[in-house]
């Protein structure tokens, strides 16, 4: 049976069939639907962790129990999870566990594009990297295979075009029957890594790396096509979709496992073809390991007299993801294809209003960041949706480095002595991924550090997912939902106070009041995210009263994308009035709120007009 | 006759839902027999940014991005993210252009003006003469809900690609929910009159 399946949901089907019983996770793009699509499945545990760590933790603890099981994160969480992921590397398992790092080369929405196998070299832990949303499946099903067979944890790295491309996959109809699983072990010289058991673990996990290369030679994944002699690309992940599409005559060493790599396979291909070249994404990371084999790789000798380092990122780009017109220009560049001169038509786009991503129209973060901006005070981002608050022309932000980062850093900048108030923002799933010890940093050191945690009712910019503070499972289950108010409070935090997020005046107060003690202070704004279900029932389009609006211009500092100028001019002023788009204005009543000329209605002055039409016609 | 295959660039503004379209455009594929693939980009840019899918059928489809200047067919949900991308469409390829605007906030923060209609219209005309304009969001409103605007557009589309109907109403079966199915089929049928009164 072939159904159309996302490289994630291939994932989630593989994992189901391979019999794993337990997956946990953290969402991020592209990494999210991994779960989603696991936990329908009959017979599974599925959660959301509240971090990536945390996630890993329970998915090294059910295979520990017996059971297989596997964590999802996007490339990043790894970096959370690298102290897990390095423990059980060590340890080996009871049962098959699949890490899986989705990357996203080009920073579609990431803040770095950091190559994850690199992850897999360092903790001597193999890695498989698919290349369409089959070999995910076939892929997945193999790493269970092998985190059994040589006791350890597998790295399935994936990337944004393989995680979210759809195309037909080959389903296996059954799950695995997994053999019930005996007592718990009590194995100390395995699973208590304490120096003296360590000791002994580490040369046994560089055996296990050297097998698994043996393996390598032979594994169903690694597969050489022959075609022309005359080029031979070596290639894994997403990058063997471009070798074959730009490259449909030269024989290609298909790399399903990237680590550790078949030495003898890669020896005999390289030597059976005139060029050898690496087409790989990101990190010259199989390029390293097999110029370490001492084998030669190809070099234009008229660009590049002296063998450069490395070798093909001079030929292919080392930053941003690949594509067919990447790797064709590069291709001719550097003599591997013939020179065109049809190389499609660019057309620059200078002169075309530029649209980089907004706060939605209805966004409950926009006031406060409103405020921000009004107050000029130095702000410490943080990872979510909120991030956009340093977009013109809300323009309130002064860094933003990785989750849980704004309070943390924040707390640095005080404790240096800067003569500004320091303010941290932070939303609710990153508030518990991984705000509170930073917090607890802030109120046990006593800096003076204003967070503001913006609850906004759910994990938003991946798409709505639920969290510790929605009451909700993954499975959208109600359970303890856990209020941020006395967690913080226990904190060590007396200044706590919540305010409703589209309050613009009630956030600046609070705010001024604060920046006139010296105390750290928690303020949580609180609404639903505009866009859950729930709030677009809500949803009223506000409108200008045009004979009250003179174009003063202050609704547009809103920043808000439904608020427009419209072609009609004040006559004194000579200015375009705002106009609002009734497609899409939910009726925050921000704009109306900062409005000096009561020119736009609020929701109660619309709903009543609309009443008075109706009686009236 | 069936073509050997067909590269469809989707673009628009985050949050237009263009999803069910190219979730229908990809069925349809498979139901005509061809590999596909379907690619699209989700996160940070779904908030308002400019956002393109790919869709791609053929005997056998190895890259899931389409290169600049590759695209048969270019569906553009929104009028300036039509010139923004045009040149993603091969010259002389199909551009169907949704005939409406939404005002990036850049036009105030930079003072950029939002491009009138001619200058649209000439940036397309430099890659294909082949692009036809639809009122989706007008169209959508008049049979009562302005997210059938989709729909319309791929009714326009289906005026426009030599395919057999049936295949298209198969899908929308298949992909719509129930409830929503006689709306959408209205919404499809008044796209496909559309086009065929400008073709």
């Amino acid at each position: 049976m072939k159904r159309l399946l996302s490289g994630n949901e291939a994932v989630a089907r593989a994992a189901w069939e391979a019999g794993a019983k337990v997956g946990s996770g953290y969402p991020g793009t592209p990494s999210t639907e991994i779960m989603e699509a696991f936990a329908p499945y009959p017979d599974v545990y599925a959660e959301w962790a509240p971090n990536e760590k945390v996630g890993l933790d329970v998915a090294v603890g059910a295979t520990y129990a017996g059971q297989r099981a596997f964590a999802t994160m996007k490339h990043v969480g790894l970096n959370v999870a690298s102290d897990a992921f390095f423990a059980v590397a060590m340890t080996g398992i009871e049962a098959g566990l699949v890490i899986i790092s989705a990357d996203d080369p080009s920073m579609h929405s990431s803040q770095n594009e950091q190559d994850n196998r690199q992850f897999a070299k360092f903790a001597r832990v193999p890695c498989l990297d698919p290349t369409d949303s089959q070999d995910a499946h076939d892929l997945t099903l193999a790493a269970f295979d092998l985190s059994e067979q040589f006791d350890t944890p597998v790295l399935l790295r994936l990337t944004t075009r393989v995680c979210h491309t759809s195309s037909p996959v080959e389903l296996g109809e059954q799950r695995e029957q997994r053999p019930e699983p005996g007592k718990y072990p009590r194995n100390l010289t395995k699973y208590c890594m304490v120096p003296a058991n360590a000791k002994k673990r580490h040369p046994a996990i560089e055996e296990r790396v050297a097998r698994i290369a043996a393996f390598a030679e032979t594994f169903a994944g690694n597969r050489i096509e022959w075609r022309s002699s005359d080029l031979g690309i070596i290639t894994g992940g997403v990058a063997y979709n471009y070798a074959r599409e730009v490259f449909p005559e030269a024989s290609v060493l298909k790399l399903g496992m990237v680590y550790p790599l078949p030495r003898k396979l890669i020896g005999d291909f390289a030597a059976r073809v005139q060029k050898v070249i690496v087409l790989e994404e990101l990190d010259p990371f199989i390029e390293d390991q097999i110029r370490l084999m001492g084998i030669a790789l190809y070099r234009p000798q008229e660009i590049m007299p002296e063998p450069p380092y490395p070798v093909t990122k001079q030929i292919f780009p080392i930053a941003g993801e690949l594509d067919p017109a990447v790797v064709r220009q590069s291709g001719r560049q550097a003599g591997l294809l013939p020179a065109s001169e049809n190389d499609g038509l660019a057309l620059s786009t200078s002169g075309l209003p530029i649209r980089p991503p907004v706060l939605c129209p209805g966004c409950p973060h926009r006031s406060s960041f409103y405020v921000l901006h009004k107050l000029g005070v130095p702000v410490n981002g943080d990872i979510g949706c909120y991030t956009l608050g340093m977009v013109q022309p809300l323009d309130a932000l002064h860094t933003v480095g990785c989750m849980g980062a704004s309070v943390g850093v924040a707390h640095g900048a005080a404790v240096a002595g800067d003569k500004e108030r320091h303010v941290a923002v932070i939303g609710d799933s990153t508030f518990f991924h991984s705000a509170i010890p930073a917090l607890i940093n802030v109120a046990y050191n006593r800096s003076n550090v204003i967070t503001i945690i913006m609850d906004n009712r759910v994990t938003g910019m991946t798409g709505h997912q639920d969290n510790p503070g929605t009451g909700r499972t993954l499975q959208h289950k109600e359970t303890r939902e856990i209020e941020i108010e006395p967690l913080v409070r226990a904190l060590g935090f007396d200044k706590v106070v919540t305010v409703p997020a589209y309050a613009v005046a009630a956030i600046e107060k609070t705010l001024k009041e604060w920046m006139k003690s010296d105390e750290p202070a928690v303020l949580i704004t609180r609404e639903e995210c505009a866009l859950l279900p729930s709030a677009r029932t809500r949803w009223l389009p506000l409108e200008v009263v045009n004979d009250k609006c003179n174009g003063c211009t202050l609704c547009f500092r809103v920043g808000c994308p439904a608020i427009l100028q419209s072609e009609q001019l004040d006559p004194k002023t000579n200015r375009p009035l705002a106009l609002i788009d009734p497609l899409l204005c939910t009726g925050c009543e921000i704009c109306a709120q900062v409005c000096p000329r009561d020119a736009i209605l609020f929701r109660n002055q619309v709903q009543g007009k609309t009443t008075l039409q109706e009686a009236t016609s | 006759m069936r073509p050997e295959g067909i590269n469809f660039a989707l673009v628009g503004v985050g949050g237009q839902g263009t999803i069910l379209a190219s979730d229908v455009l990809a069925e349809l594929g498979l139901r005509l027999g061809f590999d596909v693939k379907k690619a699209e980009v989700h996160g940070m840019s779904q908030r308002g940014g400019s956002v393109t899918s790919h869709l791609r059928w053929g005997a056998q489809v190895f890259s899931p991005i389409i290169p600049r200047g590759e695209a048969d067919v270019l569906i553009a949900f929104e009028k300036l993210e039509a010139a923004r991308f045009v040149d993603i469409l091969k010259p002389g390829g199909l551009a169907l252009v949704n005939d409406y605007a939404i005002e990036p906030l850049s036009v105030l923060t930079t003072g950029v003006p939002y491009p009138g209609d001619e200058v649209l219209r000439e940036r397309l005309a430099q890659v294909t003469p082949h692009a036809y304009w639809v009122k989706g969001i007008e169209i959508a409103e008049t049979l009562g809900n302005a997210r059938t605007a989709n729909m319309v557009l791929l009714g326009a589309l289906s005026g426009l690609l030599d395919l057999d109907e049936s295949h298209w109403d198969a899908v929308l079966e298949q992909r719509v929910p129930a409830r929503f199915l006689d709306l959408n089929r209205q919404a499809f049928h008044a796209g496909r009159e559309a086009v065929a009164a400008a073709v």
